[in-house]
């Protein structure tokens, strides 16, 4: 292996691990502050253990998430020091407001975890509500850094010097908005529907248990949006792309050639030496309708970027194609869980829109199929946008053979990091599989005689 | 003074809190990995009370310093990456371990050997990252990482190894290590009321400030050898002799002051201390931001950027200290103290 896929590797794992870290980072304090604040207005202690249990699970993963996300602001220096030199200037700024906005969510994280009884209850849930928006300003932050990769703005290029720098105007790039969106979207949707799958597989065996059917609707409320608005905000995001990256475009899409009413092209097999796409299925002008809402419109195929331009178009094509389909599938399942919330009819009470979510066991089924797909759908949306912009580290102005540091042996870390995340992997999913397993286990009718009057005592009866 | 030497300057600030704060977090790990006598998990509980809710923010001045460093000086930036590769992944795996083993320790499950198991890691992970910080350090301010002061050979070893593998860096990683070590001990004899158990760290922050002196002979002494420059100033600039005097009397006052169990005044002392040392650094080795050539002025990023990055500090500043302070008047209020019942800072449904 070359060092340059070596850094490139170690950069792939660092991401790729911190990314799961980040969307939980985003999403989690949400649910948690929601779950809070039902617990404020209804006083149902459920959800005040629901609070509780999730900032526990949150906990873990916010540590983790700090440090992993520490490894990559270090490893920007440690394996791209030509990046660094070159972009520093220019885009360090999204950075440095990610500092604050990491800094503001992991105090009042501290707040929140630990100041349960030590501040009032409203301040308590306004320090949860920080860490949310505070968590979701540095995901976007750290977003519009990458999207300056994609879609380079506010610099010069004399002789290969970088004059008339303008930070602002590289923040205002204009892959940002698009990918901001897309982003947020996904931390929420794929948190929302992480826990809505776990609870949902939960109910499948216990469809009475109070306690999952409360954060199975919460989730839902979380990650049911998310997952609807998730297919626009990512047609958005491929407009854009369409227009600034095209050679990422053909690369997602497969596409070879050049024409005007170009089909969408639905998995296959590109075969890059022969240029064509074997055993797809194609919808006559669905991309040139996406991408440009013109059935006529011409899309740019791989033969308009020069053949050492190209990124590797069969993972950049499947990553994709991945990413969308589980993108559907979740948004399918958020719609459904909608029509049986809506269908049980407005004058019905919480209790019995829960049941109706809770006993429909073909939903649960799909929404517990969901649990992991989130993760995986942005995991796989981040393969496609970075491997689709190789072989540039910033598109079209500085190759990631440029970027790379001189250091041979670039195995050795590589190596050493693969195993540590490995091993916290491990751990971390062997923390939270415990911390799920004990969840409380008071069937509904129970619940309904004890609470709120004999909180207390329903608090007793509870297993865990 | 330019706009660069400000921002530089408070990259330098955020390193100094970065090591009045997280510091004492990383010598809490040691005082973990050394609890002893009677009152041994006492001891490591109140470390771990201490730093539970603060740690993860004062983690974040490091980032701070970091992400001003690569948008202020990003040339800088880049060459520290480049040379000190080794030193920085072995200080990440530090930060790594030590962060996760102590959440895996907090909210992993009370039975005694999984503590065990992640005290251990936590407290030996503690020891890394500031011996190895320190080295970096070391080798900065002896100028092997500036153009002009690395040596002639060609081979790995000679770049990438034998800039920060030297007695002066590695004198300067361990006394970062007792440094930390003495900030913690002083810290966490306010951080309970149980007589005893402040004695215990009474004692130690009393052994960790007398180690601190040595520690700081051993630099002195490998200095002259290893980083005579910065030796130089730190005899001869005109600032040297007054930064000596105030920290001579910074230590006394600390150590004087935990004789007299005056907790607080040794508090100030002692962070005082440390921090006076500390700025004895940059201050060696301005206007250089890399010695003994690279200096602030060459690696400085236009001004724009500089603006803004001031710009965005101020704001940043703005909802960062209130929140800070919040922080630490919950968590940190003397008169609060109770550490007895430390579960009740846990999540209520700890099982």
């Amino acid at each position: 292996m070359s060092d340059l896929l070596a850094a490139r590797s170690q950069m792939g794992i660092s991401l790729a691990f911190h990314i799961i870290f980040a969307l939980v980072g985003i999403g989690m304090p949400l649910l948690m502050v929601v779950a809070e604040r039902r617990w404020l207005i209804t006083r149902d202690e459920i959800y005040l253990e629901l609070a509780q249990r999730w900032a526990k699970g949150t906990a873990i993963l916010f540590a983790v998430g700090a440090v992993s996300g520490t490894v990559l602001s270090f490893e920007l220096g440690l394996l791209w020091p030509g990046f660094m030199r070159f972009a520093g200037s220019i885009i360090g700024m999204p950075f440095s407001l990610e500092g604050f906005a990491f800094f503001t969510e992991a105090i009042f994280l501290g707040i929140y975890l630990y100041g349960w009884e030590r501040i009032r209850p409203r301040a308590h849930l306004a320090a949860g509500l920080l860490v949310a928006v505070s968590g979701a300003a540095s995901g976007i932050f750290v977003v519009i850094a990458n999207a300056w990769m994609n879609t380079p703005a506010g610099f010069t290029l004399v002789r290969g010097a970088v004059v008339h720098v303008d930070p602002i105007a590289a923040m205002r790039n204009p892959a940002a908005l698009s990918q901001t969106i897309h982003m947020t979207l996904a931390a929420y949707a794929a948190t929302g529907f992480a826990v809505a799958g776990i609870h949902a597989f939960l109910l499948l065996k216990d469809p009475t248990n109070a306690f999952h059917r409360r954060a199975l609707t919460i989730a839902l409320l979380v990650g049911g949006p998310a997952a609807v608005l998730q297919p626009l905000a990512g047609d958005f995001a491929a407009r854009q792309v369409a227009r600034n990256q095209p050679a990422k475009l053909a690369a997602m899409e497969a596409v070879f050639h050049t024409e005007a009413g170009t089909p969408l092209v639905l998995g296959g097999w590109p075969d890059v030496e022969a240029r064509v796409t074997r055993y797809a299925i194609r919808i006559p002008y669905g991309l040139s309708l996406l991408a440009f809402h013109d059935p006529n419109a011409v899309v740019k195929g791989l033969d308009a970027v020069p053949r050492e331009d190209w990124p590797n178009v069969p993972a950049v094509h499947w990553s994709f194609q991945l990413m969308v389909a589980l993108g559907s599938y979740m948004a399918g399942v958020a719609l459904w869980a909608g029509w049986v919330a809506i269908k049980t009819g407005k004058r019905e009470t919480g209790n019995e829109r829960r049941e109706a979510l809770a006993e429909h066991r073909w939903l649960m089924r799909a929404v517990a199929l969901a649990t992991p797909m989130g993760f995986i759908a942005t995991e796989a949306g981040w393969i496609a946008t970075e491997l689709g912009r190789q072989p540039w580290a910033i598109y079209g102005v500085l190759r990631t053979r440029d970027a790379v540091t001189p250091m041979p042996g670039l195995m050795v870390p590589l190596v050493v990091f693969t195993l540590l995340y490995c091993f916290l992997g491990v751990i971390v999913a062997w923390l939270l599989y415990r911390h799920i397993l004990r969840s409380p286990g008071v069937p509904e009718e129970l619940w309904r005689v004890v609470s709120p009057l004999q909180g207390e005592e329903g608090r007793g009866k509870r297993e865990g | 003074m330019t706009l660069a030497d400000l921002l530089a300057g408070i990259i330098v600030v955020a390193l100094n809190a970065y090591v009045l704060l997280a510091g004492a977090d990383f010598g809490g790990g040691v005082w973990d990995l050394l609890a002893s006598g009677p009152r041994k998990t006492q001891q490591r509980e109140l470390v771990a009370h201490a730093i539970g809710p603060v740690w993860e923010a004062n983690h974040v001045w490091l980032i701070l310093a970091i992400v001003l460093l690569f948008t202020c000086f990003p040339a800088a930036f880049a060459e520290l990456g480049i040379r000190l590769h080794i030193p920085f992944s072995l200080v990440l795996i530090g930060i790594v371990l030590r962060g996760s083993a102590f959440a895996f320790r907090s909210y992993g499950g009370q039975r005694d050997a999984v503590q065990r198991r992640w005290g251990r890691l936590f407290a030996s992970a503690s020891l890394i990252t500031p011996l190895l910080l320190g080295t970096a350090v070391g080798a900065i301010a002896s100028g092997a990482i500036g153009d002009g002061g690395r040596g002639t050979g060609d081979g790995f070893y000679s770049i990438y190894v034998a800039p920060w593998l030297t007695p002066f860096a590695l004198s300067v990683g361990v006394f970062a290590l007792v440094a930390f070590a003495f900030l913690a001990a002083v810290y966490l004899t306010l951080e309970t009321e149980d007589q005893p158990l402040r004695e215990d760290f009474r004692r130690r922050a009393l052994g960790a400030g007398v180690a601190l002196f040595f520690a700081a002979v051993a630099v002195l002494l490998l200095a002259r050898g290893g980083a005579p420059s910065l030796l130089d100033d730190l005899v001869f600039a005109p600032w040297a002799l007054p930064l000596h005097l105030l920290t001579g009397v910074a230590a006394v006052t600390a150590l004087g002051a935990l004789s007299r169990r005056h907790y607080r005044i040794a508090r100030i002392a002692a962070a005082g201390q440390v921090t006076l040392i500390f700025w004895g650094w940059p201050l060696s080795q301005y206007p250089n931001i890399l010695p003994p050539d690279l200096a602030i002025a060459d690696v400085a990023a236009p001004d724009a950027t500089l603006r803004l990055a001031l710009g965005a500090l101020v704001l940043g500043a703005i909802v960062l200290f209130p929140s800070l302070y919040l922080l630490f008047r919950v968590f940190k209020r003397t008169s609060d103290v109770r550490h007895q019942t430390s579960d009740i800072s846990r999540p209520a449904s700890d099982v």
